[in-house]
């Protein structure tokens, strides 16, 4: 199963809904773009809802670090929203869990993004 | 794409003479796959693992950690290896001895030296986009083993059973 990306905006922050596998090739390449076209349109605050993610490589991990670096090199903030128990275990082996700024409330992950 | 394989079940002949262990024939299971240098070739290793998790009687989440390591040889056979090489091929060969679930994923391409891969949880190499895939691999086995071939680089994954699994 591919992955799924659909994009709503709440209070200035562009959430991603994703759903299904971010793994090499097709799941990370979606990301990537839809990433870069949100970066394009000027859009920095960047919530990544991984609710519905039940299966991440080691590619989607390297992805979602890019992400991360690549909006913020832009000025902009990307957090993870509902970690899966199994993303949440990988985000912790690979050290990464306190680089992502990372909630699992969505009103509050929204007030946590600078309104500057 | 399947160029031969499954190939299953070829019983631990050496294992069953040995007399070590008193392994029914239906208990012990060994296949292998050779395998274009695809991501459908990946998938298929995937599936092949998970198969054999399923079988082994290990709780879910042991499962998912040996399915994925296994993924994650698979793909740096695949894509570090072979480079997507379609005149390369990638061979998996799949064995349940009773006492463990030992994989071995090989590919033809420059090799691979385990000594010369970074840490990826140092703090320098954290925000690297890659360079995760063989970490995540010794987390989750028991053992690696890596080998030299010429050319090409062979995996050894080894996880062991615990004792009151069914080691179908």
């Amino acid at each position: 199963m591919s992955m799924k990306i659909s994009t709503r905006q709440v209070d200035g922050v562009t959430i991603l809904d994703l759903s299904g596998r971010i793994t090499l090739g097709e799941g990370s390449v979606q990301l990537r773009d839809a990433v870069r076209d949100l970066l394009s349109k000027g859009q920095k605050r960047i919530l990544l809802n991984l609710g519905q993610v039940n299966y991440i490589d080691s590619s989607g991990i390297g992805e979602l670090v890019s992400a991360f670096t690549t909006v913020r090199n832009q000025g902009g903030e990307l957090k993870l929203l509902n970690l899966t128990k199994k993303v949440h275990d990988l985000l912790q082996i690979t050290k990464l869990y306190t680089v992502f700024d990372v909630s699992d409330d969505e009103a509050h992950a929204i007030a946590s993004f600078s309104r500057a | 794409m399947l160029s031969n394989g499954p190939r299953r079940p070829a019983i631990l002949q050496q294992t069953l003479k040995g007399g070590a262990t008193h392994l029914a024939e239906s208990m012990a299971s060994r296949f292998s796959y050779t395998l274009d240098s695809s991501l459908e070739s990946v998938s298929k290793v995937e599936e092949a693992a998970e198969h054999l998790a399923q079988k082994s009687g290990m709780d879910d989440d042991t499962a998912f950690q040996f399915t994925m390591a296994v993924r994650e040889a698979a793909v740096n056979a695949v894509l570090h290896g072979n480079a997507y090489d379609p005149q390369k091929k990638i061979t998996a060969v799949f064995e349940n001895n009773g006492k463990a679930l030992i994989v071995r994923i090989s590919d033809q391409g420059k090799g691979l030296d385990p000594a010369t891969l970074p840490d990826p949880t140092a703090p320098e190499n954290l925000l690297s986009g890659s360079g995760r895939g063989i970490f995540l691999i010794r987390s989750f086995m028991d053992e690696v083993h890596f080998k030299l071939l010429h050319p090409g680089t062979e995996l050894t994954l080894i996880k062991n059973l615990a004792s009151t699994q069914n080691s179908a």
